[in-house]
């Protein structure tokens, strides 16, 4: 039943990022209105195909790679979703239907199998830990889209050719005070994910911390932003450098988490 | 519907033309008076501005129309008609509504999608209305006109993007800073033109503004119509700190705000970004300044480069605007298609004979047994009531068509029976007439 859900949900956002991308071709807004459209159906069934995984697996849906990125995937929407609300930038949309169907695409050519989860595992970690890591990483993710708006935006201005993005972007003060906004929340989620996650591995297995690749990886990922948070605060980073920096950092991210699932078969090797 | 507009613009006729052909404002019950009266025309309204002037005149005949507002115009003013000829475009029937819409939108103006013609657009009704020369047809046509006028505005982006050079720096400085609500700037030089931009930023929510000129007296000058500081020119350093919007404009020969200066400047504002604007020929502000992180340097050309896009840009909105016209006329046309006379008649004769057939209907049913001849008899009389009632409305009805006020009797009567164009009947009665 979730495979069902799971595929409407890849095929509306193909179609959903397909009209984006005509939206910042033409600048019609009837195109973006109908673009979000689009989005917020196949979030609906993105939302139906976690719901309905839930209850078949039993547990939290993030135990293999598959479940993970579709669960990262559907995080991103939702944030981006009360972002439109709160703040009316319309154009984010352009770049987190993609990068949600890219999420789904990949899930896609990953083993499905529900697997069965190690009971040393079982624990009410698991959803705390899942969830707080996933909307952590959804804050950076819109980060790091409001930095390549702002870069694309900033380009524009410099060069003092005005066209095509220009006139749908917002401006730079508005795309850097948002990216040091989701900092500002994505950065304490991502403190508090190291930290239950050490709390659960204490539970699971005795210790809180052995160095595993994933808690290295993180720990090179909270540096990063910890250092990215204090030169705004105190060296007056923004703009252009933030946006690398942090568009940098999500990278180094998101990579890190994909090879180390991958190659250890998701829950970061812990479900073996 | 007989609807003409003849006129000229800043397309067809220089300005010593249109400047003998304008009809100001105060006098202009006169002319519309004379149209009405004199020359046989049914409706008429005059649009008199700096780049058009236009009459538009329902009329009985086209072609008596055109000629009757051509000699008006040159017999007015007291200019030859052989003059004024060459300069002056006829619109008929649809393609004249078209230009009305079109003009009202902005679409035919010398500034694509300027906004303020629709306010003298609907100066030009008002006085018709004042002084009695707009009818029923004008009067949904103008209303017809201000609403295409408003869908273009809100359903395209045609008047969005600024298209002066002190405009496009305002805009410039929102997509740098969003809100300007409390930024602060600093004018190097009290040119005329740094004052107007610096007029629209404080319109747009600046809050200091700074000045500073050689002559400090003219500074002082300045600032009071701005509400800003006046300060010595050598100073002006020290404060850039504290600015966000600098526009220089001075007779300086050379650059006076270089690089150095502004690395360092930006170091002590934490490189909060800054927005120069040099709109002094020659060049006032060092461009490589635009190489220093979150530093803006715009120049005489850059902003004209601005202006271009946009106007490129709203090019590009008009098409849009356009299809909503074609939109718009045929609306209009449907409307101005049920004022036909006789497909209103026929409409009013088969509303009431349905009613008449169904009460008909109804009695023969309750009567219960009734012989043939019975029925014919009561749908005779039934028959004759009705076409008696309708007898006198009908005659009027056809004789006042022929009027000026003849569509306000058409769209009264087809509201009082709430009627619908039935096409079928038209094209029925149409063929019995020929």
């Amino acid at each position: 039943m979730s495979d069902i859900f799971f595929y409407i949900t890849a095929a509306i956002y193909l179609c959903s990022t397909c009209v984006y991308t005509a939206y910042l071709f033409s600048r019609k807004d009837n195109l973006i209105s109908f673009a979000e459209k689009a989005l917020i159906t196949g979030f609906v069934f993105h939302t139906l195909t976690i719901v309905v995984r839930w209850i078949e697996a039993g547990r939290t849906p993030a135990t293999s790679l598959h479940e993970s990125l579709t669960l990262f995937s559907w995080l991103t929407v939702v944030l981006f979703l009360l972002m439109l609300v709160k703040y009316r930038q319309r154009v984010l949309g352009a770049f987190v239907s993609p990068f949600a169907l890219i999420l789904i695409l990949t899930a896609s050519l990953l083993p499905k199998k529900i697997i069965p989860l190690s009971p040393v595992l079982e624990s009410y970690w698991l959803p705390v830990h899942v969830m707080l890591a996933f909307l952590g990483n959804a804050f950076f993710a819109i980060a790091f889209f409001l930095g390549i708006m702002y870069i694309i935006q900033e380009h524009y201005l410099k060069s003092r050719k005005l066209k095509g993005l220009y006139f749908i972007l917002p401006s730079l003060d508005t795309l850097d005070e948002l990216n040091y906004k989701c900092l500002q929340y994505g950065f304490p989620l991502l403190t508090i994910a190291i930290i239950t996650g050490a709390i659960w591995s204490e539970y699971a297995i005795g210790s809180y911390w052995d160095w595993k690749p994933r808690q290295i990886w993180s720990l090179i990922t909270w540096f990063l932003y910890a250092a990215l948070l204090h030169g705004r605060l105190t060296a007056g980073w923004r703009g252009k450098k933030a946006a690398i920096f942090s568009g940098t950092a999500f990278m180094i991210l998101l990579g890190s988490f994909i090879i180390i699932n991958f190659v250890s078969g998701g829950a970061h090797g812990l479900s073996q | 519907m007989n609807l003409i507009i003849v006129g000229l613009n800043h397309r067809t006729s220089p300005v010593e033309i249109r400047e003998k052909l304008s009809f100001p404002a105060q006098t202009i019950g006169e002319p519309l008076r004379k149209l009405t009266n004199h020359y046989g025309l049914n409706e008429a309204v005059i649009l008199s501005t700096c780049n058009r002037v236009e009459v538009l005149a329902i009329t009985g005949d086209i072609e008596k129309g055109t000629w009757q507002i051509k000699r008006f115009l040159s017999e007015f003013h007291d200019i030859p008609l052989n003059r004024l000829d060459d300069h002056l475009y006829v619109q008929q029937g649809e393609n004249a509504v078209k230009h009305l819409f079109r003009v009202g939108a902005g679409l035919d103006s010398m500034v694509m999608g300027e906004p303020q013609i629709l306010g003298q657009v609907k100066d030009s009704y008002g006085y018709a209305v004042q002084h009695n020369t707009a009818g029923v047809i004008v009067n949904k046509l103008y209303h017809k006109a201000f609403q295409v006028a408003k869908r273009i505005r809100s359903e395209t982006k045609i008047g969005e993007s600024a298209v002066s050079i002190s405009f496009a720096a305002v805009e410039l400085a929102r997509k740098i800073f969003g809100d300007l609500t409390g930024k602060s700037a600093m004018l190097l030089g009290a040119g005329e033109m740094a004052e107007l931009a610096a007029k629209h930023l404080q319109s747009n929510g600046v809050r200091d503004i700074i000045v500073a000129n050689r002559t400090y007296e003219k500074a002082v000058e300045l600032v009071k119509g701005l509400c800003g500081t006046a300060i010595m020119f050598r100073e002006f350093p020290h404060f850039l700190k504290n600015v966000d919007i600098v526009i220089a404009s001075t007779g300086a020969p050379n650059f006076i705000i270089k690089p150095d200066q502004v690395h360092d400047v930006m170091r002590e504002r934490k490189q909060k970004p800054m927005f120069f604007i040099d709109i002094s020929v020659p060049r006032n502000i060092d461009p490589l300044v635009n190489n220093i992180d979150n530093c803006y340097v715009y120049d005489v050309d850059d902003l004209q480069g601005v202006v271009a896009s946009n106007l490129q840009e709203r090019k590009k909105e008009a098409e849009e605007a356009e299809k909503i016209i074609d939109e718009e006329i045929e609306k209009f046309y449907r409307w101005i298609k049920s004022l036909d006379v006789v497909p209103t008649i026929i409409a009013l004769r088969q509303t009431c004979d349905q009613i008449r057939k169904a009460e008909l209907a109804k009695a023969v049913q309750s009567l219960g047994s009734l012989t043939e001849k019975d029925q014919k008899v009561l749908d005779a009389m039934t028959s004759a009531i009705v076409n008696k009632i309708l007898h006198h409305p009908v005659t009027h009805l056809k004789k006042e068509s022929n009027k000026i006020e003849g569509d306000l009797y058409i769209d009264t009567i087809r509201r009082l029976f709430d009627l619908t164009v039935d096409e079928e009947a038209v094209k029925k009665a149409q063929n019995n007439d020929d």
